[in-house]
């Protein structure tokens, strides 16, 4: 009988055709090693566990081929009659048992080690948003929300993919090398789930809850992560990036954020032009507001309002600044007047009035949004 | 066997075994309160009991210092300010602390809330007994109101000697059973 | 039998109406795998979708809401609509055929069951033409996303509420028929192991369904009667949900799994010609991966953050099931062993579930691994671990026992030289499809999205093309059954000569009714003689 002749053909062409993009990339192939002694852990752990599930599959598969090319009527095997064997069922018990034990043993010391989050360095409070990431350093007064920065272009196909699509935001979170970093995850909506497979574990963010984990980053670097718990339409669309710094660089950073903190406040105080906040307010609503409203504002029907002619976008000047700020409840629209400064607040309002032929010509100032508040 | 005895003793079995469905249906329902006994043990969550603890004056442990971190999130509709006066405090178990969340309603209508707290670790939810705090009832707020809400409390003496900091975070809801939030 | 009976034996109802009506086993089991067969391919159709999305990086055919409500349902067919039916149609036809009973033991209650669900599913697909679509919040429907859903939740809440009202009518019928209506001459412990899985299932299901059925009634009141079970505001817990849910849902993964052991543990020895190895222990692996099933439901949700005694005991119980599940394996192979083999398709089939589905089974003890599944959590691992497990494990076993049962219930033998062209195609695509999708997981995709950073392109490129092979070779599956039907030469009531069993004392095709009067036993007539 050719059969075996094709499951040898069979096996081998699915071998080669998964081998074959091996030699080129084999970085996609396995797990990360990752930064941080955790991770490095967790590697080892994946394949001692790999390699002995490895050895099993090939001992028990090897047993059942070579009896499937030996014990066939083809080549006059003539059927045993033997089916039971106490013996072999308590030896068949045991020994997976004792293997099962060996791998315990290891990974019981890397859980605990896991989850001492105890005498951190540093805490960073993480929320999760639909669909953006708040992060908010306990030490010092910083926070910020980090957003995906891939062009819609890229991601609908109008202009090439850069070397880091989907896994690029605006503003990193910066941390500092060799130090314990205790990170607390909450939700502000839904369950997301923060993932950066460098630092080795995935902890869910959950509304009501906090969540901690840890993590001490051996190296400075860049490190990529995105949500890895469904959290609705754009789940696949909010990245994280970890830039870890050594420490005196990270101080600077810090420093540096609350200058720009004020001086953005020092911006907000001023006049502007309609010109400039249509401007701002077009970077801002591709950034942030996108997503549901869709370019052009035309909004996903049914589930999304479009801005475009919307009796929102066109019609009373509060109404519009007052949805912006709180949200609606009730729906997915946000309350963004803690998300958004005053000045960008007033920059995506003027611009959603004046853009897709919603051309009311009004426009707002920053401070008109701060007596608003 | 008999044509009619066989039925009715398929039958028999039959209600039995319904009745083994209806118990796991009820079952499922009598999971929730298991739940909340499993989180009161365990600190699963770092679910916390909204309630007053009983504190019996206990000697302070002068020796020991445990760093409490208080962190805010608000879920509620509207952009609500909440954020605790300061981030930390250095506490010592067994002794009496006052801090204070700064809840702003931005809304141009009142408004009840709710805030829920969630203590990390887990292991520590225990240890912490509140005295007086803003989450034990809703939180009414007037049109465009803005005050301080007291959260007085104690770590436990018998704190896990493991953990070294608290973190105690409350996320604001809006009250299910008070009005609802603008825009509607 | 007199030739009165055997006359009024073939009375039934003619035209579309019998199938309405019927309360025989053999027209229901009819019922369900068609089905099953129909939800298999509305169910594929929707992965097509997704890996059609999923050919390349960026947006190319679907909005991401749309993509998600695909996921979803391709998920919830595939789960309630396809697999459960297809073996619930296996237990119709087999159940009584195997244990000598004439029919099941509430025949009416068996034809509402059924007819339960084309309703249900007609309300679950038909929220995919609602404004605001269908149901995109996981099968897994975790609250408070799946809470946003919109016009389309009441549906998907009743319809689940209806399958699951089917299968348990379903589970206590078989549970009946196989306790009470066995031949005299056959104790529990020779009844064929086809019987001896379902009677498991039938159990997890009457355990494990009501309490599907509870927690889907909380984030029903939840919506819209102001309970918060599961919303924190209102003092509840989200992560209470993935408790409740879970606890279901990991016996739900055996009641997948185990008919098809039962099958393969049917086919096997057939094939070997040789008595199926260590049949007692067969028996309590069954009963003892049941019971195990109740107590590890968490490590589908270690990333919620638990105490770590509980992430230790949930890792130390999902390690332990290994064993049982070794001790199915080893069995299988030492049936194989020194038997005289042959490799008709359904044994082809069976071989390949031994095979593929431990490899599902081993990524499932990398699973378990609490420490590292905080790394493989919610990406391609666990996609590429589950459909080894539920492809390539029960759907082939469902296919292995079509193909093996086919001609007693047809009268016609199938086309072996097509039943092997399908196999062949549907192993090597389905490989070509999941294991892929191994490498994506560990490199960091995670599941459910609908577009993914280019380092992931290659892999997801040989995932697409095997997914798109895969789909298509099932269309010789239905030519397949069909020839035989019409074309298939007349098969022998013993179809195959190494099988054992009542079910092939009756002529083929089986006669409308079966088994009025109960069979004795000969020598040699059950697998597990001699134990």
């Amino acid at each position: 009988m050719n059969g075996i002749k094709r499951i040898v053909t069979g096996l081998t062409a699915v071998l080669l055709v998964q081998a074959a993009p091996v030699v080129q990339a084999d970085y996609t192939l396995n797990l990360r090693q990752g930064v941080t002694p955790i991770s490095r852990e967790i590697y080892d752990l994946h394949m001692i566990i790999l390699w002995i599930c490895v050895a099993i599959g090939v001992l028990v598969f090897g047993v059942m081929f070579y009896s499937v090319l030996r014990h066939r009527r083809s080549q006059g095997a003539v059927a045993a009659q033997f089916h039971e064997s106490t013996f072999v069922e308590i030896i068949w018990t045991l020994v997976p048992s004792l293997i099962l034990v060996a791998m315990a043993i290891p990974a019981t010391k890397t859980l605990i080690a896991m989850e001492d989050t105890s005498n951190p360095d540093l805490t960073i409070q993480v929320t999760g948003y639909q669909w953006k990431w708040h992060y908010r350093y306990l030490d010092d007064e910083v926070s910020f929300f980090s957003l995906l920065a891939t062009p819609r272009d890229q991601i609908e196909n109008r202009s090439p993919k850069g070397e880091h699509y989907l896994l690029e935001v605006d503003q990193p979170l910066v941390v500092p090398t060799q130090k314990k970093i205790r990170f607390l995850l909450g939700s502000n909506d839904v369950i997301h789930s923060w993932w950066v497979p460098d630092l080795g574990w995935k902890r869910d963010a959950i509304p009501g809850f906090i969540n901690e984990s840890w993590a001490w980053i051996e190296e400075p670097g860049t490190y990529r992560g995105q949500c890895a718990e469904l959290c609705g339409r754009d789940h696949g669309f909010m990245p994280i990036v970890v830039v870890a710094k050594a420490e005196d660089e990270y101080r600077q950073w810090v420093a540096s954020q609350k200058v720009a903190q004020q001086s953005e406040q020092a911006l907000s105080e001023q006049e502007w032009s309609l010109e400039q906040l249509v401007a701002r307010g077009e970077e801002i609503y591709n950034k942030t507001c996108v997503a549901c409203h869709q370019p052009g504002g035309v909004g996903v029907p049914n589930v999304f309002p479009p801005l475009k002619g919307s009796p929102v976008a066109t019609g009373p000047l509060e109404a519009h600044i007052n949805i912006v700020l709180n949200g609606k409840q009730g729906t997915a629209m946000q309350a963004f007047a803690g998300q958004l400064s005053d000045l960008d607040l007033a920059a995506v309002i003027s611009y959603e009035r004046n853009a897709f032929g919603n051309n009311t010509g009004d426009h707002v100032q920053p401070t008109q949004i701060k007596a608003a508040r | 066997m008999k044509n009619s005895t066989r039925q009715q003793t398929n039958r028999k079995l039959a209600v039995r075994l319904a009745g083994v469905t209806l118990a796991m249906f009820a079952f499922g329902f009598a999971l929730v309160p298991l739940y909340d006994v499993f989180c009161d043990i365990t600190g699963l969550n770092g679910k916390d009991v909204n309630r007053i603890s009983a504190v019996e004056p206990v000697a302070v442990d002068g020796s020991r210092w445990v760093t409490v971190e208080f962190l805010s999130n608000s879920n509620a509709a509207g952009s609500w300010e909440f954020h605790p006066s300061i981030s930390k405090l250095r506490v010592q178990p067994g002794k009496l602390y006052s801090v204070s969340y700064r809840a702003h309603n931005p809304t141009n209508r009142s408004m009840t809330m709710r805030a829920v707290s969630s203590i990390a670790p887990g292991t520590a939810a225990g240890y912490v007994n509140k005295l007086e705090c803003f989450c034990f009832r809703q939180q009414r707020f007037a049109a465009n109101e803005q005050r301080l809400m007291p959260l007085r409390f104690m770590v436990d003496n018998r704190l896990p000697p493991e953990v070294g900091t608290v973190s105690i975070a409350y996320t604001l809801f809006d009250s299910l059973d008070g009005e609802s939030a603008p825009g509607s | 039998m007199t030739d009165s009976i055997q006359a009024h034996a073939d009375e039934k109802p003619a035209g579309l109406w019998r199938w309405v009506v019927t309360t025989n086993h053999k027209d229901i089991g009819t019922l369900y795998l068609l089905f099953a067969l129909l939800m298999f391919f509305i169910g594929g159709t929707m992965s097509m979708v997704i890996r059609t999305e999923l050919f390349q990086p960026g947006l190319q055919f679907t909005d991401p809401l749309f993509f998600n409500q695909m996921t979803t349902m391709h998920a919830l067919v595939m789960i309630f609509g396809a697999v459960m039916p297809a073996f619930v149609g296996l237990a119709n036809w087999q159940i009584p055929l195997m244990i000598g009973a004439p029919d099941m033991a509430f025949p009416r209650m068996n034809n509402w069951s059924f007819w339960l669900l084309p309703f249900a599913f007609s309300m679950l697909l038909s929220t995919l033409f609602m404004p605001g679509g269908a149901p995109a919040g996981g099968w897994t429907m975790y609250p408070p996303l799946v809470l946003m859903t919109g016009d389309a939740f009441p549906y998907l809440i009743f319809s689940i509420h209806l399958m699951g009202l089917s299968s348990l009518m379903g589970a206590i019928n078989i549970i009946v028929t196989i306790l009470n209506m066995r031949t005299p001459d056959m104790p529990l412990m020779k009844m064929p192991l086809f019987v001896w899985t379902w009677l498991v299932t039938a159990f997890l299901l009457i355990a494990a369904m009501p309490v599907l059925a509870g927690v889907v009634t909380m984030l029903l009141t939840d919506r819209y009667f102001g309970s918060s079970f599961f919303n924190a505001a209102g003092g509840g817990d989200p992560v209470m949900f993935q408790h409740i849910f879970w606890f279901f849902g990991h016996p739900e993964v055996y009641i997948m799994i185990l008919p098809a052991f039962g099958v393969v543990s049917t086919i096997i020895p057939t094939f070997a010609r040789k008595p199926l190895f260590g049949y007692a222990s067969m028996v309590y692996a069954t009963a003892s991966i049941a019971f195990l099933s109740f107590i590890v439901w968490a490590h589908h949700m270690f990333t919620v953050g638990m105490p770590l005694v509980a992430e230790l005991f949930f890792m130390y119980s999902t390690m332990l099931i290994a064993i049982p599940t070794g001790v199915k394996i080893f069995n299988w192979v030492s049936t194989m062993w020194r038997g005289s083999m042959t490799f008709e398709t359904p044994m082809l089939w069976a071989i390949s579930f031994v095979v593929l589905f431990t490899i599902g089974g081993l990524s499932g003890v990398m699973l378990a691994i609490t420490p590292a599944d905080f790394q493989y959590q919610d990406t391609y691992f666990v996609v590429a671990h589950f459909h080894y497990v539920l492809v390539t494990g029960s759907v082939f076993g469902i296919f292995g026992a079509v193909y093996y049962w086919l001609p007693k219930w047809t009268g016609n033998m199938y086309n072996e030289r097509l039943g092997k062209i399908h196999f062949w195609c549907s192993v090597v695509f389905s490989n070509l499809l999941y294991f892929p999708q191994h490498f994506l997981g560990l490199a960091g995709m995670p599941r459910r999205i609908p577009d993914y950073a280019i380092q992931f392109t290659d892999w997801n490129q040989v995932s697409s093309i095997g997914g798109f092979g895969f789909g298509l070779s099932q269309l010789i599956f239905v030519y397949v059954v069909f020839h035989a039907i019409r074309a298939g030469r007349k098969a022998p009531a013993r179809v195959w000569d190494g099988a054992v069993g009542l079910e092939w004392s009756v002529p083929s095709p089986a006669p409308y009714h079966t088994f009025q009067e109960p069979p004795k036993l000969a020598d040699g007539q059950l697998q597990s003689e001699g134990v």
